[in-house]
């Protein structure tokens, strides 16, 4: 008989082992899957993981796109890991990573036509500072009233899609758009505009802050109180508060931050790859992190990996189903499959698999 | 003081990691055709050097993927905003693709990807499709519009067909939409004389002037058959949302509606209208699984036959750059077959109506037509230009509702 006994400590082999091996089980589970519906797996697996990198069609292509669909992905993971760390659950970076939009955008357009090149750092500041006070809802209604941050972080992602569609087709819509939504180009106008920093490798401010991001998380998880303090009421949260850990300032300082880089998360990509605001701008980029957080196994350069990761199967995915046909919910599913296997060998790392039967102590 | 060099390894450890990352994709030899940014792509030449030498070595081990051959037929691909099974817009357009197949068989290739966000995601599916080989890319939804407009700049041997939209910045750029208000105003004349609560309710997505148009042509056919009808409309704010739009649904039949109207995609306003007994019209598909009741009609979204004409001109090479307007009269617009719960003579004079605008001797919009506040739109047997048509952002007098914002 299978049982599972706890490790002392988290095995450091399968730290590093689980992810990889649960890639390969991905491949194997997801080639089966490719095979059932008729598509060769092989040839599957390879479109997907292979392709974008290496084919010399795409990968001239795909590789800077790739850092532009990691981006974003990285960038709010990383606000997330924060939180998740400390115990602090932030579902709602979506809601979050539109409103930053919103507000940068905003920002950005009541220049309009301003050229002035201070209007781009003002944007990226509105961006952060309306993904901070959207995040300071959830924030502020947990630690006055003790209401589920989980629940109206969620819920407040509708609400902020709401505000979206009213923003698209009202009080941010192109004068010049002949009536139809959607705000001016942002991408178009320079003073407005989120442009590449190197020509040719995708890397725009918005993932030059994900890069940045993934360092000052590594800093202050390692180096500062702060960190120390989010671990701590992560692990053990009645310790943390005999160490006099400040519960409340801790959720306000993890939401806020999550918040904030969300909403600078937003602000790039409606300035940059998206351009801008339409009905539709969020693409659900919130509700990947979240599943890049855990991918990366809340650590920032785990994140900075499995934010490519996630990124090179949207783009693989993308070339499966022109190329082969997958349908895009297969696609779906072996993303799915991925987070699965990933939190289902993460046992592996905690515990230790034994077989016969426990003999009594 | 504590060790801190462990730490000065690790973070030097990420900057290598980060670095390592932009060099390896500044490290590709951009393709002179395709490469977005050719021109102004600089590079270290003795990285270059070492890239390739990478790169080698691993086609030296046979990892690298075979080259496909090139492509005989013509290869069209479409960009699909949901699933192709939404039974609904998406679905509607890749009868359209099939349509194309099955005209020219094995001298097209067609390809879809669906679902497909607006914005980066669809300027990068584009550009793949172009990549793997595309000749011509149909883009269906009207968020696509600066993603084609960018994608077409850089690709000037390929030609887009662009749904809904109204920018053609390049030559091969083409936009294409229907004239469904010809259709709505025939839902309209239905719905006048088939309501006896003298209230038809109206599910609205998006206060765009699509939408609003489709009202005020529903809202003026319903009432020259019917003086005593008033709409009521609410905005959902989505194209797709089964609960909310059967939210919307159950809230008009409170409201005293028993013919409500959809300008949204899925099938549970439909649950809803059969439960209270009151009737419905099929929206893009035809919903016929809910005839002859509450399903009474349909507005029908028909691409197939502009998809195949246009595929037909891109592969003679007669393809020019078009701004698309159909309606009834060439098939874009169709309506779905009127059940029997409607009675005879109104079918008859629906049928005639039909007839009407599909001969062109009637458009829906014929005045005299005042707008909403009372300020004359049309006079006495005047129509719209196309313009200010597809602008519209204003009700006709005569509904008693403010558009949001």
């Amino acid at each position: 008989m299978l049982r599972l006994e706890k490790r002392p400590a988290p095995a450091r082999g399968w730290i590093i082992g689980a992810p990889i091996l649960a890639v390969l089980l991905t491949m194997v589970a997801g080639g089966l899957m490719f095979a059932l519906l008729g598509k060769d797996p092989a040839e599957s697996i390879r479109v997907i993981f292979w392709d974008p990198l290496f084919d010399d069609r795409f990968a001239g292509f795909s590789r800077p796109q790739l850092l532009v669909k990691a981006g974003p992905l990285i960038l709010i993971a990383i606000g997330l890991s924060l939180g998740f760390r400390a115990g602090i659950w932030n579902i709602g970076a979506e809601g979050q990573y539109i409103i930053g939009a919103i507000c940068g955008a905003g920002f950005g357009l009541a220049f309009f036509p301003s050229e002035n090149p201070l209007i781009f750092p003002g944007m990226i500041i509105a961006g952060a500072l309306g993904g901070w006070a959207w995040a300071m809802i959830p924030a502020i209604l947990r630690t006055r009233f003790r209401t589920n941050e989980i629940l109206v972080s969620l819920l407040l992602v509708y609400v902020a899609e709401a505000i979206l569609a009213t923003a698209a087709t009202g009080f941010l819509r192109n004068p010049d758009g002949a009536g139809f939504p959607g705000s001016r180009n942002l991408a178009r106008h320079p003073g407005t505009d989120n442009p590449e920093i190197f020509a040719g490798t995708g890397v725009h401010w918005g993932v030059m802050t994900a890069f940045i991001a993934v360092i000052a998380a590594c800093v202050l998880l390692n180096r500062h109180i702060l960190g120390y303090q989010i671990k701590l009421a992560g692990q053990a949260p009645r310790a943390a508060r005999f160490a006099g850990v400040n519960a409340a300032r801790l959720i306000i300082l993890c939401l806020g931050i999550s918040g904030a880089v969300a909403g600078m998360a937003g602000l790039f990509e409606v300035a940059g790859p998206a351009g801008q605001i339409s009905i539709d701008f969020n693409s659900g980029y919130g509700f990947t992190a979240i599943i890049v957080a855990f991918l990366g196994r809340l650590h920032p350069v785990g994140i900075l990996l499995a934010g490519l990761l996630m990124a090179l199967t949207f783009i693989g995915g993308e070339l499966a189903q022109l190329m082969l046909g997958v349908p895009a919910p297969a696609i779906q599913a072996f993303q799915g499959m991925l987070l699965f296997f990933l939190l289902a060998l993460d046992v592996l790392s905690n515990y230790q698999v034994r077989i016969g039967y426990r003999t009594a102590a | 003081m504590a060790d801190h060099s462990w730490r000065v390894k690790f973070m030097g450890l990420i900057l290598f990691i980060v670095a390592g990352i932009v060099a390896w994709v500044a490290a590709i030899e951009p393709n002179r055709n395709t490469c977005p940014n050719q021109g102004d792509h600089k590079m270290n030449p003795t990285f270059k050097r070492i890239a390739r030498a990478v790169a080698g070595a691993l086609l030296a081990l046979g990892l690298a993927a075979p080259v496909a051959a090139q492509d005989d037929p013509f290869h069209v691909g479409f960009v699909y905003v949901g699933p192709v099974g939404d039974y609904g817009w998406t679905w509607t357009h890749d009868q359209g693709r099939q349509a194309v197949e099955e005209a020219y068989g094995d001298k097209v290739h067609t390809t879809y990807v669906e679902s497909v966000p607006e914005g980066a995601d669809a300027e990068r599916v584009m550009t793949q499709m172009i990549l793997n080989g595309a000749d011509m890319i149909f883009t269906t939804s009207f968020g696509y519009m600066d993603a084609t407009n960018n994608v077409a700049a850089r690709f000037p041997d390929v030609v887009f067909e662009h749904a809904t939209g109204y920018r053609r910045d390049h030559p091969n750029v083409a936009t294409y939409s229907a004239r469904f208000y010809e259709g709505r105003a025939v839902m309209g004349h239905i719905a006048g004389h088939m309501t006896e609560s003298n209230i038809v309710g109206y599910i609205a997505s998006h206060p765009i002037p699509e939408v609003i148009r489709g009202i005020n042509a529903a809202y003026l056919h319903a009432a020259q058959v019917n003086p005593d009808v008033e709409f009521r409309i609410v905005w959902v704010y989505t194209w797709f949302d089964p609960a909310v739009e059967a939210d919307a649904a159950q809230a008009l039949v409170d409201a005293g509606a028993d013919v409500v109207l959809q300008h949204t995609d899925s099938t549970a306003p439909m649950t809803v209208l059969a439960e209270a007994g009151a009737y419905g019209f099929g929206q893009a598909s035809d919903m016929l699984q809910f005839a002859p009741a509450p399903r009474i009609s349909a507005i029908l979204d028909q691409w197939s036959a502009y998809y195949v004409r246009r595929v037909g001109e891109a592969m003679e090479g007669t393809w020019e750059q078009a701004d698309t307007w159909d309606g009834i009269s060439a098939g874009m617009v169709g309506i779905g077959k009127m059940t029997d719960a409607i009675p005879p003579e109104v079918r008859a004079s629906a049928m005639a109506l039909l007839d009407s605008i599909a001969s062109g001797e009637y458009h829906p919009f014929t005045g005299p037509i005042n707008t909403q506040d009372g300020q004359v739109w049309l006079t006495a047997g005047e129509t719209p230009e196309d313009g200010p048509l597809a602008g519209m952002e204003f009700y006709v007098e005569g509904i008693d509702a403010e558009i949001p914002n």
